[in-house]
């Protein structure tokens, strides 16, 4: 069922308490879709993955949640001295369908183990978390998500700090990932992949634009992240962040 | 060797020594990896001024700890709440107050001679309710570290995903604090209100030295507590020392001992990611 509606969200104002940070943020993620989630820092983009993920609860709107859903954090956030392996990590997905009293046994560590295979990382599965590149490690934290059967998995900035052979490894993992039906929402900076995905949600405090990528015209982007845009040689589009934007 | 084992308060001794590092060891390797050594220490030192009234009022001195902790547990809670005031700051406040109350009581010129000792601890006189109370610690700590493993294990890498996984961190924490002011009733007595926290903090950190696993973590800090617990009693006998203290010199031998093997792991581990790296 490729059509499927995983997220249904319409309406939405979210907050943490206070008065909403985000809100009018309306869009369905699809089964084998793949949305991008655009904005600057700050815009709501982490507040929004978290209503997801039901840590949130919407202050107007509707949200409807149809599958369970998998995080794929920022590694620089996780700890990087924790002693745990990366299959330690993979079999943590198993956690979520295991009563409280019950601790992961041989056979969630073999479903771990096939999830590190489906990431390519099947050969390293013994070794120390905190010593895996960027991207192993970002493919980890997916196996995690899959043990953990997620339709969804939410992915919050996955290609920051990763080379580009590390990049293009994962975004062909998400690919993969698409194409067995499940749905992706990434958190990005990057426009040139955005373009490659199905849809876009641009968020700055409210919605600005969804759709396919085609909806990324110059005002949406100026009305997303605040005019810091930069055309690149061959007419691509970039943003520039304000930390990069005081060296030039 | 065995000749201290001929007397029967270095038996006892070495019973209480042994089930109390079994404990600590195990629990303090989730209080290392959590963090949570200012919160052992601060523990510690909030249940002083309940050992002292309960030394005072001559009944078990664990009746005088465990409304101590809770006491102490309440007053953080409240202080945390006042404006501006952030939670270390509060745990500072609360148990340095606490702390200096105990000394006053324990130091007064009313109260009995030998209150002081509570400081310090008497690990070379422990009674049968001592020895029942550590020994119904292990179990109570086996138990709940068993069945915790999992979500102590997650929760403690990634906090902030926890609640993706279905883990109430809020609550995996909580139940940390609750085993670990539990395992500080009991061994306060035992270890002293200085040094109670050496025994949880100093085998875990040795443990984590020598070990990139939790699973062996665990055993090698429990090893190391015990072990290192029993040296402490030998040097106590041999010596003349104070028993607590000796304690927690071994301990930190140990310590000071497995500080090579962290810098060789760390050596190894670059080779380790590189040869990763060439794999795929």
């Amino acid at each position: 069922m490729p059509d499927r509606a995983l997220i249904e969200a319409d309406g939405l104002a979210l907050g943490y308490g206070g008065p909403a940070v985000v809100e009018g943020v309306g869009f369905t993620l699809r089964a084998g879709e793949r949305l991008a989630l655009l904005g600057p820092n700050g815009g709501g983009k982490t507040t929004v993955l978290r209503a997801v993920l039901g840590e949130l609860r919407p202050l107007a709107g509707e949200l409807r949640v149809g599958t369970r859903c998998g995080v794929v954090p920022q590694t620089e956030r996780s700890r990087l001295d924790y002693p745990v392996s990366a299959l330690d990590v993979a079999t943590m997905g198993s956690l979520s369908r295991l009563p409280w009293w019950r601790r992961p046994g041989r056979r969630e560590r073999r479903e771990g183990l096939e999830a590190l295979g489906r990431v390519g990382l099947e050969a390293l599965a013994g070794e120390t978390f905190g010593e895996l590149s960027g991207g192993q490690r970002q493919r980890v934290l997916v196996a995690r998500a899959l043990v953990q059967d997620a339709g969804v998995l939410l992915m919050d900035e996955p290609f920051a700090g990763l080379d580009r052979t590390a990049a293009e490894r994962l975004e062909a993992l998400i690919a993969a990932l698409a194409s067995e039906g499940r749905g992706v929402v990434i958190a990005t900076h990057d426009l040139g992949q955005a373009a490659r995905w199905d849809s876009v949600l641009c968020i700055n405090r409210r919605q600005v634009a969804v759709g396919p990528p085609a909806v990324l015209s110059r005002e949406v982007l100026e009305a997303t992240y605040g005019g810091e845009i930069v055309a690149l040689p061959g007419g691509e589009r970039a943003i520039v962040s304000p930390h990069h934007h005081d060296h030039e | 060797m065995l000749e201290p084992l001929q007397d029967t308060f270095m038996q006892r001794a070495v019973a209480e020594m042994t089930l109390l590092g079994l404990a600590a060891g195990a629990l303090g390797c989730w209080v290392v990896l959590y963090e949570f050594s200012y919160a052992a220490e601060s523990l510690a030192h909030a249940v002083f001024p309940g050992l002292v009234l309960a030394a005072l009022a001559g009944v078990p001195l664990l009746l005088g700890a465990a409304p101590a902790i809770l006491l102490a547990a309440l007053a953080i809670a409240l202080a945390s709440r006042a404006p501006g005031v952030g939670r270390e700051t509060a745990v500072a406040v609360v148990v340095t107050t606490l702390f200096g109350l105990g000394v006053l009581l324990a130091l007064s010129p009313q109260s009995p001679p030998g209150l002081q000792s509570l400081l310090f601890g008497d690990i070379l006189g422990p009674t049968d309710t001592d020895l029942a109370a550590a020994a119904a610690l292990v179990v109570v700590v086996a138990v709940a570290l068993r069945l915790l493993h999992g979500q102590l294990l997650a929760t403690g890498f990634d906090r902030d995903s926890a609640a993706a996984l279905g883990l109430a961190a809020g609550r995996v924490e909580a139940a940390l604090l609750v085993l670990l002011a539990t395992a500080t009733v009991v061994a306060v007595q035992g270890l002293g209100n200085l040094l109670v926290v050496a025994a949880f903090v100093g085998p875990a950190a040795t443990a984590r030295n020598l070990s990139d696993r939790v699973g062996p973590m665990i055993a090698i800090a429990a090893a190391t507590a015990v072990l290192a617990g029993i040296a402490g009693l030998y040097l106590s006998y041999y010596a003349g020392t104070a028993g607590g203290a000796s304690v927690a010199l071994a301990i930190l031998t140990a310590y000071l001992l497995s500080l090579p093997a962290r810098g060789l792991r760390a050596r190894r581990a670059p080779d380790r990611a590189r040869v990763a790296t060439t794999i795929l």
